[in-house]
């Protein structure tokens, strides 16, 4: 089995996607000839020449038009937008929301929308308060969208492949962070299905949810407390709508607890409706109220200090699931 | 990160408790799981195990005091720790007794049970428990935040229901009046006596039982042997082969459901200095004779030196209560809750009996099994009583 970085494994699934489906493209900012800001579309101009791989003037909202347009066609074309970060791909958000998320719904089902818009979210290191935003629960909150979140080289592969698949605008949302973080993967084709959770860890006493980089969080977190005699298991939803509600709710009819940890702001946020799903289906299972982790309710400070304490960390979550336990 | 330790509910009724010892002196690195300190509660003296690992870096309480349930006891943490956070927070001492209540305190100590008629904070798991196992939810003392009863105060009650059942002993009147304080074993006994009489529909039967036989039995196997088996240990043999027989007989009230316990755990009423608890025999029909004689003692000891633990005094599923050794020919007992019965039992007398036709010289016993008529129906009660009948006429039966 290979050991790749989660920008290769990116890399293969769009490339093995072009290979068996012509229709399918990639467009953005920088993702031809300077092979991607962040290197994830390496080789493939190259591979597959200037008719599927094209750069872009810097034009979020046309440019997701133009795919969006052309998914509509129904002519066979399954277009990748790369959104060089979620920051700037919020100039687009008229076209995601307005047109990509309502055209198969306002149209009775006659135009399917299949494209994936893909790209870096959520803050990095010391960028700023215009580009340390996390925007899953923006996108999540949209019918009509389908949102991912990968946080594994293997995840990140077999979810994009099944992204690119789908009849759907699919919003898939990476890490700047992790694309070097390096993982099995297999050699052959597999896919992972989209609304499909996956636990990270197995435990008992508290379920941690989380996804993309907060599973590194919560998994830190879960092997401190181990040493504490606490056992918790990680979940990550991988897709955050639809959301995996069986896998969730199983996890927590088995530990009485839940902890959720995302990057984003707490103000409705996909960890909110997480926790209402919890309240409102296992309320009966529960020994304590789900407690949330959350960025700080505040633009991100470019302040080195600041940042950091503005984020989720081990030492939070620890905290917070100490308190679910009334430990 | 230090944390605070709060002293626990050790049985279900305990308010607070009384720091006999401490086994570790502050700047003394422990262990979770390590005892800490002997406590004892409303029922028993009891080793108190830290929650945490780490240093003491903080004891409230003196040897002696007595703390309130979900009172700090101590902190623990890393050495060199600042805990002035956690020194903020008032230590609740037990008030004295007699004292007007204070004002409600600001600091966040669990409520010991909740007070009729207020809404009980609980957790929705913790409720479950509680009804899943027809425990009353009130009666529990929380020590989550804001005394929210949790899953770890549910499953400690778990442990089950408490004391007792057999009516205590006659007050002798003496010239002047006088006015001794309810202990915590007092208190207990009077809250829950007059839950179970004001609120069970009790009924009750009475059987006469020839021990004749009985009699001979015990002779028989008392004769030489290092066994010494007591006529109560007959009659909790066979109360407990008598449930097996019928299990209806060995039941609870559950509020929307009756639960038949299956188990045969008998609990035998003691009396103690200070009132009465009951031991549980475990499994009581599934034991021998000796087995049973030689537990009894022990449990009876360990309940006259306030050694028992919450385990062994609680979820039992049937009393016997024994009077006999006080020459009361026959009484009625009120039944220890949530079980659904109780029997009381009178002393062994020498009485004219009638055996074919013929009045010659016998020896009986008088059983009133009180029952929980939710539960309980008349034949159901006097079908146990039957066979209980039965077995202590026929004791060979007791060999099966």
């Amino acid at each position: 089995m290979a050991i790749l970085q989660i920008r290769e494994a990116i890399n293969q699934a769009i490339a093995e996607e072009m290979d068996r489906d012509p229709g399918v493209f990639i467009m953005g900012e920088e993702v031809a000839q300077y092979n991607g800001a962040y290197k994830v579309t390496q080789g493939l101009w190259k591979k597959y020449g200037d008719k599927r791989v094209i750069d872009t003037p810097i034009t979020e909202a046309g440019f997701a038009g133009i795919g969006i347009g052309a998914a509509m066609a129904g002519i066979g074309v399954r277009p990748i937008v790369e959104m060089m970060t979620w920051n700037f791909a919020i100039l687009a958000f008229d076209q995601i929301i307005n047109h990509a998320a309502k055209a198969r719904y306002m149209s009775a089902g006659q135009f399917k929308v299949p494209i994936v818009f893909r790209g870096p979210n959520g803050p990095a290191h010391m960028l700023g308060a215009q580009h340390s935003q996390a925007l899953e629960s923006m996108m999540a909150h949209v019918p009509g969208l389908i949102v991912m979140t990968p946080s594994t080289p293997y995840d990140a592969k077999g979810m994009l492949k099944s992204a690119i698949r789908d009849d759907n605008p699919v919003i898939f949302m990476e890490s700047e962070l992790m694309y070097g973080q390096k993982g099995e993967v297999p050699d052959g084709e597999y896919l992972i299905p989209v609304g499909k959770g996956d636990i990270k860890r197995e435990g008992t006493d508290v379920t941690i949810i989380a996804w993309t980089k907060m599973v590194a969080v919560a998994l830190k977190a879960a092997a401190e407390l181990e040493k504490e005699g606490i056992s918790a298991e990680v979940l990550d939803p991988r897709t955050l709508r639809p959301l995996d509600e069986e896998l969730i709710i199983a996890s927590v009819k088995k530990t009485n607890r839940a902890v959720i940890v995302e990057d984003s702001w707490p103000f409705a946020s996909v960890g909110t409706e997480i926790a209402h799903r919890i309240h409102t289906i296992a309320f009966d299972h529960l020994d304590a109220p789900v407690e949330k982790i959350n960025g700080a309710d505040v633009p991100m400070p470019y302040a080195e200090n600041l940042e950091h304490e503005a984020m989720p960390s081990p030492e939070k979550v620890i905290a917070a699931v100490k308190r679910v336990l009334y430990r | 990160m230090a944390t605070k330790m709060l002293m626990p509910k050790l049985s279900d009724t305990m308010e607070e408790g009384i720091i006999l010892k401490w086994r570790k002196k502050e700047g003394e690195s422990v262990k979770a799981g390590e005892v800490i300190a002997d406590i004892q509660s409303d029922k028993a003296d009891m080793e108190q195990e830290a929650y945490d690992s780490g240093v003491l870096l903080k004891i409230f309480p003196k040897e002696g005091e007595g703390v309130k349930v979900g009172a700090p006891l101590v902190i623990i943490g890393k050495a060199g720790e600042d805990v002035t956070a956690l020194l903020s927070d008032a230590p609740a001492k037990a008030a004295a007794p007699a004292a007007a209540p204070s004002a409600p305190a600001a600091s966040p100590a669990p409520s010991p049970a909740q007070a009729p008629g207020t809404r009980v904070k609980a957790s929705p798991l913790a409720k479950r428990i509680a009804e899943e196992n027809a425990i009353d939810i009130a009666a529990i003392a929380g020590s989550g935040p804001l005394g929210r009863v949790v899953k770890r105060d549910v499953e400690s009650r778990l442990g089950g229901a408490v004391p007792s059942a057999a009516p205590s002993a006659a007050v002798t009147a003496s010239a002047a009046p006088r006015e001794v304080p309810l202990s915590m074993m007092r208190k207990t006994i009077a809250k829950r006596l007059l839950e179970s009489k004001t609120t069970i529909p009790h009924f009750y039967l009475t059987a006469e039982v020839s021990m004749k036989k009985a009699m001979e039995f015990r002779a028989s196997l008392n004769n030489g042997g290092d066994v010494k088996i007591s006529f109560n240990d007959l009659v909790v043999k066979a109360a407990a082969t008598a449930l097996r027989q019928n299990p209806k007989a060995n039941s609870s009230f559950g509020g929307d459901r009756i639960i038949e316990h299956g188990r045969v755990d008998v609990s035998i009423a003691v009396a103690v200095d200070e009132g009465l608890i009951t031991p549980v025999l475990r499994n009581a029909d599934r034991k021998g004779l000796a087995q049973i004689s030689a537990e009894t003692k022990e449990l009876a000891a360990k309940a006259r030196d306030g050694k028992l633990k919450p385990e062994e005094f609680t979820n039992g599923t049937f009393t016997v209560s024994n009077l006999g050794m006080y020459d009361v020919e026959s009484f009625a007992a009120i039944i220890n809750p949530p079980e659904g019965a109780i029997l009381a039992v009178g002393s062994i007398r020498a009485v004219p009996v009638v055996e074919n036709g013929q009045v010659t010289a016998g020896h009986t016993m008088k059983v009133t099994l009180s029952c929980d008529h939710r539960v309980i129906d008349g034949a159901v009660g006097a079908q146990f009583l039957q066979s209980f009948k039965r077995i202590l006429e026929n004791p060979a039966l007791l060999a099966l």
